[in-house]
């Protein structure tokens, strides 16, 4: 069923933006509403076009009147939060994402208008720890599961999304767990991470990492918004990098500390404002997460580009520090040198 | 992946043939360079991240340049592996494994893995399936994963037979691998038959393979177990060796070592999903492949002259 009336929350942070545009350049939706604490940046607001901008905090009943009064039918829930930073700490960002989110789905639970829940959340959801499988199902378990920060802010959201989908079972419930997040233009705790100078890793560690380009994120969100598919969902590209092979094809050199002084070096880190990574993200750079995203393709019969072809956006946008075609020149030269041809030497 | 090979590497645009004409004749590059072009190339690959792994990290550039070829003196020289029945493994599709597990530490899972790749004529990669205290471990998870194995989880050991790879297991465990010189080639409990119920739900090959060398690299005399609480693991070995002598006590004894691939036992006959939930069906098949692996065991070690030769 096609919305009439689109809900976006999180407008004014970048994906949110980037949705609620794509969405109000569909001729066929007659009203997309952006909901945010804050207004969005003025640079954006040409883009965000015909969106309507309603100024209200998610954690007040006032969103209830909002959707109320717009016959809202299709909400996408974009408003939880990663980065303490963002929010104004992370008091600030536990009320937005958990009691906003219940806010949210009480006013929705309230709306006879409602036909279709689509909530943006996080393969975090999943843990990372050593007893993982390779890859996490959407039915997978965690093995441990996240104790702190936005990982545990998604799980506790996806428990009240999951009490919502019981009691209004006519409300088709996407919930998506995305990767992280790269591209272009993206700023996370990860593309700041991987533009340091030189990138600190957990000694004797090297996880697996996976990405989604932020242009599919939003491709996935607007494909879920305008379409009818029910259910949990992992979104990200197909297969995997190694975080040293990351940062190696950033081209920066890394920087192993010991497992005992990473919260030290993370913290030197928060304080320098150069990355805002917190402990559970810590556990990431340790064990890594990846996830199984074939049911998204089987679903929606289309698929992010892969892991590798999202970060290959993100090398060319980063100067890097090393460069493979110096590298490659080098090597050139070097071979000449030691061998008595002067024609390239096949391996 | 096309989009990652960035590199147009000695392209012939990039260096065009120049040849002074008073040298005619073409300068044959010698096999030290040619070893020399591969060790650079690969340098190049590693230094700019240009290798793919597959999902489970599996990095084969790395395992077959730097990871396998120290092992190889190991197995030809140090242990003389001789190896049999390396025709019930297939060319291709997906099989499992499974092996006795013993000596101390884990060198019969490498051995194996070297037989399969060096000697098999389809060269294949054995994925082994380990214990989680592996990826617990700093230094030693990453090399895990780089080499090809993985969680030792029914997930993981469907997931890599479905997509018809060679997939090792040793339901022993820590039972076998740790267990005293005197209990040598008596196998232990084969965990709860977690293998044979992802070879009935893949409906692939079970091969039981026995392992005779491995029991005397080296000999568990004691175990110090104050110290294994201590550090958090399974055991700590006491041999003839270690910790006496310290690192010379790491050296395993020369042992001669036969690996036997046992005829496989074929499961896709007998019902997939069902079969996997039937606990009798599933612990019958167990005690086979025990059996058979047991037996097999009996017979190489009435085979072999001694221990070291």
């Amino acid at each position: 069923m096609k919305p009439r009336v689109v809900l976006v929350t999180g407008v004014s942070r970048y994906l949110g933006t980037r949705l609620a545009s794509t969405l109000a350049a569909d001729p066929s939706i007659e009203r997309v509403i952006g909901v945010d604490t804050v207004p969005p940046r003025a640079e954006a607001l040409p883009q965000l076009g015909r969106t309507e901008f309603v100024r209200a905090d998610i954690r007040n009943p006032l969103i209830a009147k909002v959707i109320a009064q717009a016959e809202v039918d299709t909400v996408v829930h974009m408003n939880v939060i990663a980065t303490p930073l963002g929010a104004g700490g992370r008091t600030a960002m536990k009320e937005i994402n958990v009691i906003g989110t219940m806010q949210l789905l009480a006013a929705c639970q309230k709306a006879p208008s409602m036909r279709k829940l689509v909530v943006k959340s996080t393969t975090a959801v999943y843990g990372s720890s050593p007893r993982d499988p390779a890859l996490f199902t959407e039915d997978a378990e965690p093995k441990a599961l996240p104790k702190s920060g936005y990982a545990k802010d998604a799980v506790e959201v996806e428990g009240y999304v999951r009490g919502f989908g019981r009691r209004r079972p006519d409300v088709t419930l996407s919930l998506l767990r995305f990767t992280n997040f790269i591209g272009p233009v993206i700023e996370t705790p990860l593309t700041r991470y991987l533009s340091l100078p030189v990138v600190p890793t957990v000694l004797g560690f090297d996880p697996r990492i996976q990405l989604c380009h932020e242009d599919d994120g939003i491709e996935v969100l607007r494909r879920f918004a305008l379409g009818d598919h029910p259910g949990i969902f992992n979104v990200g590209g197909s297969g995997v990098l190694l975080l040293s092979q990351a940062i190696r094809r950033v081209g920066r050199p890394s920087f192993p500390v010991p497992a005992p002084a990473v919260s030290l070096v993370a913290g030197t880190f928060r304080r320098a404002g150069l990355v805002d990574f917190s402990p559970e993200q810590m556990r990431y750079l340790e064990h890594g997460r990846v996830a199984d995203v074939s049911r998204l393709t089987r679903e929606v019969g289309w698929s992010p580009r892969s892991t590798a072809e999202a970060m290959q956006t993100f090398v060319e946008r980063a100067p890097r520090i090393l460069n493979p075609e110096t590298v490659a020149a080098a090597e050139t030269r070097l071979l000449q040198a030691l061998t008595r041809t002067k024609e390239p030497v096949r391996a | 992946m096309p989009e990652a090979r960035v590199i147009p590497l000695r392209s012939d645009e990039e260096l065009p043939p120049v040849l002074p004409p008073a040298a005619p004749a073409p300068v044959v590059a010698s096999d030290w360079e040619h070893r020399l072009a591969g060790g650079l190339a690969f340098l190049r690959r590693r230094i700019t991240g240009d290798y793919e792994i597959d999902d489970f990290g599996y990095d084969k550039d790395l395992t077959e340049h730097v990871l396998l070829p120290p092992l190889r003196p190991l197995y030809d020289k140090w242990f003389r592996v001789e190896t049999r029945g390396l025709d019930n493994v297939p060319d291709d599709g997906g099989a499992l494994i499974v092996a006795n597990h013993s000596g101390t530490v884990p060198v019969d899972a490498l051995m194996t893995t070297l037989a399969l790749h060096d000697h098999h004529p389809a060269k294949r990669n054995l994925r082994l399936l380990a214990a989680d205290l592996v990826f617990t471990l700093p230094v030693v998870a990453p090399i895990a994963r780089k080499s090809g194995n993985t969680l030792a989880c029914n997930a993981d050991a469907e997931r890599l037979l479905s997509s018809d790879e060679l997939v090792g297991v040793f339901p022993e465990g820590f039972k076998g691998i740790g267990k005293p010189f005197s209990e040598r080639y008596k196998l232990q409990r084969f965990g709860r038959g977690g293998f044979v119920s992802a070879a009935l739900r893949t409906g692939k090959p079970i091969i039981p393979v026995s392992i005779v060398g491995a029991e005397e690299i080296y000999p568990i005399l004691g175990n110090s177990k104050t110290l294994a609480r201590l550090l958090g693991l399974p055991y700590v070995p006491i041999t003839p060796l270690f910790p006496w002598l310290g690192p010379v006590g790491a050296l395993p004894l020369p042992s001669k070592w036969l690996i036997e691939f046992g005829e496989p036992i074929e499961t896709a006959h007998l019902g997939g999903q069902a079969a996997a939930e039937d606990p009798m069906l599933v612990f019958n098949l167990t005690d086979q492949v025990r059996e058979t692996i047991q037996s097999t065991l009996y017979t190489l070690l009435m085979q072999r002259r001694s221990v070291f030769f």
